[in-house]
C-alpha cells in the first residue's frame, strides 16, 4: 500500500498506512507527549496526554489511538491542545505524591517529564490531604516493589503482562477512585500468576513498581547500558547490562523492546533480569588457589599456571594424552571452548574433550 | 382454541410481582374454580403497564375495567361481584390523583390519554411467556416479510427511510449504523441487544423484556438478516432476573418454531441468540465496554476507531443497539417506513419511552410521540406537580443529561432540541424535581453514580468526576469557596472535552446546566451558608421559637444527642454544635415551636 | 533448532514433547503461547507432568515416562494409516519408507495406549492435528533426550517430522531446545569427543589434515571420551589428570556418589569457575575465572544464531576471562597461539577451521546475529535449515521400537523419580541461588500426587525421604497433580539435597546421556 500524506504541525509528512498519529509522528521527528502508550504494547487511550487537535474535527483526539488518515492535518500544540494536557496532567497530580527526591524513579519518571514539558509544579486543584496513602507498600518478593500509591494507572504492565508475559496475572480491579491494578481478589502478587519476569517493572513510567535490588545500586544518570546476551537458557535474550558509571558495578539488568537485534524482541523471564546478583557475590573466586593437604592456599597466576602445566605435562609424558581429561563448558563463549578443544587436541593429543552438553 | 367469556390480566412485571401479583393471581384461579368459572374466564400473567406505584395492576375484559393496588383478600370480591355478578368492584377502582375520581376504563385513564403506545402495545395486553400471543398480535410477521421478500439490502432502506434513531442515548440514525456494518467485509458479524440499563431510576428496557420479549429477538433477527450477521447476544443485566427468565423461555420458544436456529422459516438465513449476563456496572452500558465484557474481560471502554461496525465483538463487524430501538424494528418493517415515521418531529420520528419518577402525581412508564413538549408529559400524563408545589426542574437523561428549567417546559421533546438546551435525551430517564430540591444536591446525586461506576481507565473521568464531587461535597457542606464555582464549570468543560467515551465525556452535564440555571442557588450555599431548598443537612439549622415553645421537654427528651437543654414549662434551646440535624425535635414539638432553615 | 524464533508465527500445530518450555525456556514459552492465545495453532502438550502449557493444550497426552518412542510410533501409525502423510515428500526426500511402516504397523493406537496409558483417541487427535498442519512445528528438550533410549526418541521425532514433510518452511521444524546459553556453540566448537568444530570428525582424515593445515599440528584419530565416560574412567584410574572449566559435576552429574570416589581418585585436578563449587573443592589446583558480564565473546542460541556478548564490568580481584587462561595454559606448555590475542582474533580463528561460521565476523555481528550456516562474509545466515532440501540428498527414517526404561518401578522401588529444573533455578544453582531467585525459592521440593500424599500420609510441606538403589535424598512435599500419582519431581539445583544422588549414570550407547528422567525410587515419610 502507498504511504499516507499529511500534515502535522504544517509539516508535510509521509507514514505507513495503518499508523496510529503518535506513531507517525514519532516516525518524522515530531514529539508528542503520552504516559500510557509504549512501544511494547498496544495503544490504549488512557492518559489522554497525547490529545491533539485535527482540522474538520471538533474534538480533541488521542494520538495514540487514532489512525492517521490521508490528508489528515493535525496540530499538536495549540492553546486548546495545552489547555487540556495540562488539565489532564493536574488532574493525576492531585493524588500522586510528590516526594521525587526519594523516589527510584527519579530522573527516570515520565511524568516528571511532561510535567516539566508543560511547566506543571503542581496541581492547582490539589487540596491537603489529596495525596494517595491508600495503598500499602508491598515489597513481600525479592524482585519489585508494588507502591500503588504512586500508580497513575496507565495499564501498561497490565498490557504487558498480557501481550508481551502472555500471562494476564494482573488487571484493573474496582471502580472510579478506588481503581487499582491487582493480581485477582485476594491473592497477594506472590500467590499469584505473576513470574517475576520483570517486564511490568521495566515499563512503569513512574516509581508505582520498582527493581528491589536496583535500589541504592544508581541514578538513571549515572547509568550506562551495555547490549549482551543472557547467561542462562539457550533462548539467547538481548539483554542490556546497567552499569553504574561511577561504581562500575551492575545496577541491574533491563531489556530493550525496540532493539531490532533483539531475537527476544525484549522479552525477558525471572532469571534473565533478577538473577544477575551472583556477580556481585562475595564468594567469588578472586586469586588461584592450591591445594595444602585438606585446604588451599592463594597462590599467583605465574605460580598457578606453572603448576597446571607441569602436572599436566608430567601425566602426558608419562601415561600419553589419553590418560588427560577436558571438560569444557556449554556456559562459556564459543572463543573459550574454542581454546579449550585446541588445548586438547592439538596441546595434549587427546580428544578426550566433552562438556555437559547432555545434562 | 378454547373461547373465554372474560380475560383477566394480571401484571407480572418486577414492580407489581414485587407488589405480590405472583399470589394475586393465584387467587383468582383459586377462587374462579371455586365458582367453576376457570372454564369461562382465562387468568393471564403479563408484562409492565408502566403505572407500578399502583400495582399490582388488574384489568378485566371485555370491559377493559382496570383495577389497582389488588391485594389478595381482593380477589373474591372481584370474582363474585365482577365475573360472576357483573358489576364493577368500584373501591378497587383507579382513582385519578387530579380530579381524584374513580376510573373505570383503560383508555380514560389521563396517564394513558397522552400517551402512544407503539412498542409497549404488547406490554400488559399479552403473557409474555407464550409465543402464541405475540404471533396473535401479528408477531414474526415481520420478520417473515423480510427474509422471504426482502433483501437485506431493502430492508436497510427501509430502516433508512423510517428514520429511527439510536434509542440508548447517542440519537445515532439506526438505518445508516447498519449500513455501516453491512457493508463491513467479513463472514462472521454479530448483533447484540444492549439490555444493560443502569440509569438510576430507569427501567424502560426491563419492561419491554418483560412484557414482549419476541418483539426483540424479532428486532434482532431482522437486523442481523439485514446486516449478514448469524449470531446475536443480548447483554442483560443480571439484577433484572425476571427478564432473562423471559427471554430464555422466548429463545426457546422461537426455536421450538423454527424461527430462530438453522434456516429460519426455511430460507438459507440462520441465526444463534446467546444472553450474556452482567454484572451490574454501569460503563458496561458503553457499547465497547460491553464488548468487552462479553469477550470476557474487565468491562472498559476501548477507543475509537476501530468502530465496532468494523471491528467489534471477537473483532468481528458488530452492531449494537439498545432494546428499545430493537423492539421499535418490527412495528417499522410491518406497518412501513412511512407510517413510523409520520409520528414526530423532522428530525425525530416515532416514540420515545421514559421512565416518569420524581415530584409529579403520576409516576411510571410512559411512551409517548417524539416532538411532545415537557409541559404536557409533566401536567397532563404526570398530573402535576405532587402537593402542588412549584415546578423547578426536570433532569433528562440520567446521570449524562442535565436539567431543564421552567422556560424549557414548551420546548418540545426531541433530540436536538434537548441537546440544544444542554440536557439529552438519554436513554429515557425524566425525574421532575420541584421546590424542595436542592439543585447542588441533585448534580452532586448524579455525580456521585458517575464517579462510583467510572472504569478507572482515563484520567479525566476517573480523577476529574472525584474532584468535581469533592468540591460539591464541600459545596453542601457550608465549606465551599467562591472560586469553586469556576473551577467546576473549567473541570467539567475538559473533563468533557477530554475523556475516553460517552460516561466521562457526559458525566459533568448535571453540574453545568444546574451551574448555568442555578447558579444563584450554588452562591447561596457558598456565600450564605444556606441551602435555599433546605435540603443540605449541613447547612440546616433547627431553632425553637421561644415566644411559641410551651416548655413541654417533649424535644429534649428525643433529641437522640441531647442537644436541647431548658427547664420544664420554660423556653428551650438548642446547641448547634452539637446538633446533628436529624429533624426528631421539630418532629415531635407539639406546637409548632420548632422550625429549620 | 532447524527454525528459528520467527517461525512460530507460522506454525498452525505445535507439539510439544518433553519440555517444560515455560519453565525452562520461558520467552520461547510466550512465543508458542501467544500463537495458541491468538487461536493461530493447535497445541498439543505430551508430558508426564501437568506443566503450564498442558493449560492451553487442544490434546494433552499424560504418556508414561519413557514411552514416548510408542506414542511417536503410534502417531505415525494412525497417520499411515489415514493417509495423512506427505507421500510426495517422503518419495522424493526421504529413504527408508518401507521399513518405517513395517515397524510402525503394531503401533495401534490401542497398542501404544496399553504402553502409554493413553486413551487411543487423543493419539488419533494429535495425529491427526500434526499431520494436518499446514505447518506444523516440534520442539522437545531433555524429557526427550535424558532417557538411555534419547536417541531412539530422537530419531523417531525425526521420523515423524519427515513423514508429514515438516521441515525446510517457517512454522514447521524439529526444534530441540538447548538447555544452557552456548551448548551449541560448545557443540558448534568441537567440544565432543569426535569432532573438531564444525563437526568435521576426526575420524575421517579430510578433518585430521584441515586440522594441521590450519593448526599446524596432528591431531588424534580415535575419538575421546565422553564426560560420563571420562568419569569412569577416572574411577577406574585410566584418566589420571582432568581439567574442569566452568561445570560443577558433582552437582549436574548422574549418581553423585561416584562422582565424589572417580574425582578423588584423580591425580591432578584443575578446576576453573567463578565459584569455589563442591567440585572446585576437591581441586589440586583452582583458577579464578571472569564471569558473564565481565568478558567479551561470542554465545551461538538454540536456533544456531550467533551473538555477541559484551563485557561491561571488571572482575574482581584477579580473576581473569577463560579465554586469557586457556590460551596461557596453552602457550606455557609450548602452543604457538600468537596469533590469538583477543576474543576477536580468537574469533577469527574459528571461522578459519569451522565451514558453517566462516562468514561470521565481529563487525558483521555488530548489527545483530547471524545463523549458520554462514560460509562466506556476503551470506545472510540460515535462519531455517532444509529449505531446499536435505544436504545429502536424501535423509533416512531410521525407525525404532520401543525399549522399556533401563529402570522401573518394582516393589522394592515402587515410585518413578524424575529430575529437571524449576523457573527461579538454574542447574546446579552456583548462581541463581546467589541471586534474587535464590531469596524467592531457598530449598528443593518434591512433586508428590495428592492420591500418593494420602496413602504416605504426609502433608503439604512436610519432610519425606526419596531413596534409589544409589542414594537417598530428603525434603519437603509439595502436593500437586502436576506430577501423575506414582510419580514424584525432584528439581536438581540444590547441591545440600543432590537429587542426582538418586539417578543412575547409565547411559544412551551413542549419546552418552545419561537416563535422568526415570529412576525408580522409594518413598517415606521422614
Amino acid at each position: 500500500m502507498d504511504a499516507i500524506q499529511a500534515i502535522i504541525n504544517g509539516k508535510e509528512i509521509s507514514a505507513e498506512p495503518g499508523m496510529t498519529i503518535l506513531q507517525a509522528a514519532k516516525a518524522n521527528g515530531i514529539h508528542i507527549p503520552t504516559l500510557c502508550d509504549h512501544p511494547a504494547v498496544s495503544p490504549f487511550g488512557a492518559c489522554r496526554i497525547c490529545l491533539v487537535e485535527a482540522e474538520k474535527n471538533p474534538k480533541l483526539l488521542p494520538a495514540c489511538t487514532t489512525p492517521l488518515t490521508p490528508g489528515m492535518v493535525v496540530f499538536t500544540n495549540t492553546p486548546k491542545v495545552i489547555e487540556a494536557r495540562k488539565a489532564v496532567l493536574e488532574l493525576i497530580l492531585v493524588r500522586h505524591p510528590l516526594n521525587c527526591f526519594s523516589c527510584p524513579s527519579n530522573g527516570k519518571c515520565e511524568l516528571q517529564d511532561v510535567a516539566y514539558e508543560l511547566g506543571v509544579k503542581e496541581s492547582s486543584y490539589a487540596d491537603p490531604g489529596d495525596t494517595n496513602t491508600s495503598h500499602e507498600y508491598e515489597d513481600a518478593n525479592p524482585f519489585y516493589v508494588r507502591d500503588l500509591n504512586k500508580c497513575i494507572l496507565c495499564g501498561r504492565c497490565v498490557r504487558v503482562c498480557e501481550e508481551q508475559a502472555q500471562y494476564h496475572a494482573i488487571d484493573f480491579q474496582g471502580r472510579g477512585i478506588r481503581t487499582s491494578i491487582q493480581p485477582p481478589v485476594g491473592s497477594p502478587i506472590e500467590l499469584s500468576d505473576c513470574v517475576f519476569c520483570g517486564q511490568c517493572v521495566q515499563v512503569c513510567p513512574v516509581g508505582a513498581l520498582s527493581e528491589k535490588t536496583a535500589l541504592g545500586m544508581g541514578r538513571p544518570w549515572d547509568i550506562e547500558k551495555v547490549k549482551t546476551v543472557c547467561s542462562y537458557c539457550g533462548v539467547g535474550c538481548e539483554v542490556e547490562i546497567n552499569v553504574n558509571r561511577k561504581t562500575g558495578k551492575i545496577a541491574n539488568v533491563t531489556t530493550n523492546y525496540s532493539s531490532p537485534t533483539a531475537l527476544n524482541k525484549g522479552r525477558s523471564c525471572v532469571k534473565g533480569r533478577f538473577a544477575w546478583q551472583f556477580v556481585n557475590s562475595e564468594d567469588r573466586l578472586t586469586t588461584p588457589l592450591i591445594r595444602e593437604g585438606d585446604t588451599f592456599r592463594k597462590a599467583s597466576w605465574d605460580e598457578a599456571l606453572s603448576l597446571v602445566a607441569e602436572k599436566l605435562g608430567s601425566i602426558k609424558e608419562r601415561h600419553g594424552g589419553d590418560a588427560l581429561g577436558f571438560f569444557s563448558s556449554a556456559r562459556c563463549t564459543n572463543e573459550e571452548n574454542y581454546l579449550m578443544q585446541r588445548l586438547a587436541r592439538e596441546v595434549m593429543g587427546t580428544n578426550n574433550v566433552d562438556h555437559c552438553a547432555h545434562l | 382454541m378454547a373461547l373465554y367469556r372474560a380475560h383477566v390480566l394480571i401484571c407480572h412485571g418486577t414492580g407489581c410481582a414485587s407488589g405480590g401479583s405472583p399470589k394475586v393471581l393465584e387467587t383468582f384461579r383459586e377462587e374462579l374454580q371455586k365458582k367453576n368459572l376457570d372454564k369461562e374466564v382465562l387468568v393471564i400473567a403479563t408484562g409492565c403497564h408502566g403505572m407500578c406505584e399502583f400495582g399490582p395492576i388488574v384489568v378485566v375484559y371485555p370491559e377493559g375495567t382496570f383495577y389497582s393496588q389488588v391485594k389478595p383478600e381482593d380477589v373474591a370480591e372481584i370474582v363474585e361481584e365482577h365475573l360472576y355478578k357483573g358489576r364493577i368492584v368500584n373501591r378497587l377502582l383507579y382513582k385519578e390523583p387530579i380530579s381524584a375520581q374513580k376510573v373505570c376504563h383503560y383508555k380514560e385513564i389521563p396517564f394513558y390519554g397522552k400517551q402512544h403506545r407503539i412498542v409497549l402495545s404488547n406490554c400488559g395486553y399479552i403473557n409474555p411467556d407464550n409465543i402464541d400471543e405475540y404471533i396473535s398480535r401479528d408477531g414474526y410477521q415481520a420478520l417473515g416479510k423480510c427474509i422471504t421478500e426482502m433483501s437485506p439490502a431493502a430492508v436497510i432502506e427501509e430502516m433508512k427511510k423510517s428514520g429511527l434513531r439510536g434509542r440508548g442515548g447517542g440519537g445515532f440514525p439506526t438505518g445508516l449504523k447498519w449500513s455501516f456494518c453491512a457493508a463491513s467485509p467479513g463472514n462472521k458479524k454479530y448483533v447484540i441487544c444492549n439490555a444493560d440499563e443502569g440509569d438510576p431510576g430507569a427501567f424502560m428496557d426491563r419492561s419491554i423484556l418483560e412484557g414482549d420479549p419476541h418483539a426483540v429477538l424479532e428486532g434482532m433477527m431482522i437486523g442481523a438478516y439485514a446486516m449478514g450477521a448469524d449470531e446475536g447476544y443480548i447483554y442483560c443485566r443480571a439484577e433484572y432476573p425476571l427478564a432473562i427468565k423471559r427471554l430464555q423461555t422466548a429463545i426457546h420458544q422461537a426455536t421450538e418454531y423454527g424461527l430462530l436456529g438453522e434456516n429460519v422459516l426455511g430460507t438459507d438465513f440462520s441465526f444463534d441468540l446467546h444472553i450474556k449476563e452482567g454484572a451490574g456496572a454501569f460503563v458496561c452500558g458503553e457499547e465497547t465496554a460491553l464488548m468487552a465484557s462479553i469477550e470476557g474481560q474487565r468491562g472498559m471502554p476501548r477507543p475509537r476507531p476501530p468502530f465496532p461496525a468494523v471491528k467489534g465483538l471477537w473483532g468481528k463487524p458488530t452492531n449494537i443497539n439498545n432494546v428499545e430501538t430493537w423492539a421499535n424494528v418490527p412495528r417499522i418493517m410491518l406497518q412501513g417506513a412511512e407510517c413510523f415515521a409520520a409520528m414526530g418531529t423532522e428530525k425525530s420520528k416515532g416514540t420515545k419511552v421514559f421512565a416518569l419518577t420524581g415530584k409529579v402525581k403520576n409516576t411510571g412508564l410512559v411512551e409517548v410521540p417524539m416532538g411532545i413538549t415537557i409541559r404536557e408529559i409533566v401536567y397532563e400524563i404526570g398530573g402535576g406537580i405532587i402537593g402542588d408545589k412549584k415546578f423547578k426542574a426536570v433532569q433528562i437523561g440520567g446521570p449524562s443529561g442535565g436539567c431543564l428549567v421552567e422556560e424549557h417546559l414548551d420546548l418540545p421533546v426531541d433530540y436536538e432540541s434537548l441537546t440544544a438546551a444542554g440536557a439529552i435525551m438519554g436513554s429515557g430517564g425524566l425525574v421532575v424535581l420541584d421546590e424542595s430540591n436542592c439543585m447542588v444536591d441533585t448534580a452532586k446525586f448524579f455525580l456521585e453514580f458517575t464517579q462510583r461506576e467510572s472504569c478507572g481507565k482515563c484520567v479525566p473521568c476517573r480523577e476529574g468526576t472525584k474532584k468535581m464531587l469533592d468540591i460539591l461535597t464541600r459545596i453542601t457542606e457550608g465549606n465551599g469557596k467562591p472560586e469553586d464555582l469556576d473551577t467546576l464549570q473549567y473541570l467539567g468543560e475538559q473533563i468533557k472535552a477530554t475523556s475516553l467515551c460517552a460516561l466521562g465525556g457526559t458525566a459533568p452535564n448535571p453540574v453545568l446546566t444546574t451551574l448555568k440555571y442555578f447558579r444563584h442557588e450554588y452562591e447561596a450555599h457558598i456565600n450564605e451558608k444556606r441551602c435555599p431548598a433546605g435540603a443540605c443537612q449541613s447547612l440546616l439549622r433547627y431553632t425553637i421559637d421561644p415566644a411559641k415553645c410551651i416548655g413541654c421537654t417533649k424535644c429534649a427528651r428525643n433529641c437522640p444527642v441531647n442537644c436541647i437543654s431548658g427547664k420544664v414549662k420554660e423556653p428551650h434551646l438548642i446547641d448547634q454544635e452539637k446538633c446533628i440535624k436529624c429533624g426528631a425535635c421539630m418532629a415531635n414539638c407539639p406546637v409548632g415551636a420548632i422550625s429549620k432553615g | 533448532m532447524t527454525n528459528d524464533f520467527e517461525s512460530i508465527k507460522s506454525a498452525d500445530t505445535i507439539l510439544i514433547i518433553g519440555s517444560n518450555t515455560t519453565e525452562n525456556h520461558p520467552v520461547i514459552g510466550s512465543f508458542i503461547k501467544e500463537q495458541k492465545r491468538k487461536g493461530k495453532c493447535t497445541l498439543i502438550v505430551c508430558d508426564p507432568r501437568k506443566i503450564e502449557m498442558a493449560k492451553y493444550a487442544d490434546v494433552y497426552i499424560r504418556q508414561k515416562s519413557g514411552s514416548d518412542v510408542a506414542l511417536l510410533n503410534g502417531l505415525m501409525h494412525v497417520i499411515i494409516r489415514e493417509n495423512l502423510h506427505a507421500a510426495e515428500f517422503v518419495e522424493k526426500n526421504v529413504n527408508n519408507f518401507d521399513k518405517l511402516r513395517e515397524t510402525v504397523a503394531r503401533y495401534t493406537p490401542e497398542y501404544v495406549s496399553g504402553i502409554t496409558g493413553v486413551a487411543p483417541e487423543l493419539i488419533e487427535d494429535a495425529a491427526r492435528a500434526y499431520a494436518r498442519g499446514p505447518n506444523s512445528a516440534i520442539f522437545y528438550t531433555m524429557g526427550i533426550t535424558q532417557h538411555v533410549t534419547g536417541t531412539n526418541n530422537v530419531r523417531t521425532v525425526a521420523n515423524l517430522a519427515l513423514l508429514c514433510g515438516m521441515l525446510g518452511r517457517p512454522g514447521t521444524g524439529v526444534n530441540p531446545l538447548r538447555g544452557q546459553n552456548n551448548v551449541q556453540g560448545a557443540c558448534d566448537m568441537g567440544c565432543l569427543p569426535d569432532v573438531i568444530p564444525g563437526y568435521q570428525k576426526v575420524a575421517l582424515p579430510a578433518a585430521r589434515q584441515k586440522a594441521k593445515d590450519v593448526w599446524g599440528a596432528d591431531i588424534p584419530e580415535t575419538p575421546g571420551l565422553s564426560v560420563v565416560e571420562m568419569m569412569e574412567a577416572a574411577g577406574e584410574g585410566k584418566i589420571r589428570g582432568l581439567y574442569i572449566m566452568g561445570e560443577n559435576s558433582m552437582v549436574t552429574e548422574p549418581d553423585s556418589g561416584h562422582v565424589r570416589h572417580a574425582l578423588k581418585n584423580l591425580e591432578f585436578l584443575v578446576v576453573q569457575d567463578i565459584f569455589l563449587t563442591e567440585t572446585a573443592e576437591l581441586a589440586h589446583v583452582v583458577l579464578p575465572a571472569s564471569s558473564w558480564g565481565e568478558k567479551d565473546g561470542t554465545f551461538t542460541n538454540t536456533c544456531r544464531a550467533v551473538q555477541r556478548v559484551r563485557k561491561a564490568v571488571d572482575s574482581p580481584g584477579e580473576a581473569r576471562p577463560d579465554w586469557e587462561i586457556l590460551l596461557a595454559v596453552g602457550k606455557r606448555m609450548g602452543a604457538p597461539w600468537d596469533d590469538m590475542t583477543s576474543p576477536e582474533t580468537i574469533f577469527n580463528a574459528i571461522a578459519k577451521i569451522t565451514p558453517s561460521y566462516a562468514g561470521i565476523t565481529y563487525g558483521r555481528l555488530e548489527g545483530g546475529s547471524l545463523n549458520w550456516p554462514c560460509p562466506a562474509c556476503d551470506h545472510p545466515g540460515t535462519p531455517i535449515l532444509y529449505t531446499a532440501g536435505f544436504p545429502r540428498g536424501k535423509a533416512d527414517f531410521s525407525p525404532c521400537e520401543w525399549q522399556a526404561p533401563h529402570e522401573w518401578p518394582d516393589e522394592e522401588y515402587p515410585f518413578l523419580a524424575t529430575t529437571g529444573r524449576v523457573l527461579y533455578h538454574y542447574h546446579s544453582g552456583s548462581m541463581t541461588r546467589r541471586s534474587s531467585t535464590g531469596d524467592f525459592i531457598k530449598e528443593m521440593a518434591i512433586e508428590v500426587n495428592p492420591a500418593d500424599a494420602r496413602s504416605l500420609g504426609c502433608n503439604d510441606g512436610e519432610m519425606i525421604r526419596v531413596s534409589s538403589r544409589r542414594g537417598s535424598v530428603a525434603g519437603a512435599v509439595k502436593v500437586t497433580d502436576r506430577v501423575p500419582a506414582g510419580m514424584v519431581f525432584l528439581p536438581f539445583h540444590f547441591s545440600e539435597t543432590p537429587a542426582n544422588s538418586l539417578t543412575s549414570s547409565q547411559v544412551d550407547p551413542v549419546s552418552k546421556t545419561p537416563g535422568f528422567k526415570v529412576s525408580a525410587v522409594r518413598v517415606e515419610k521422614s
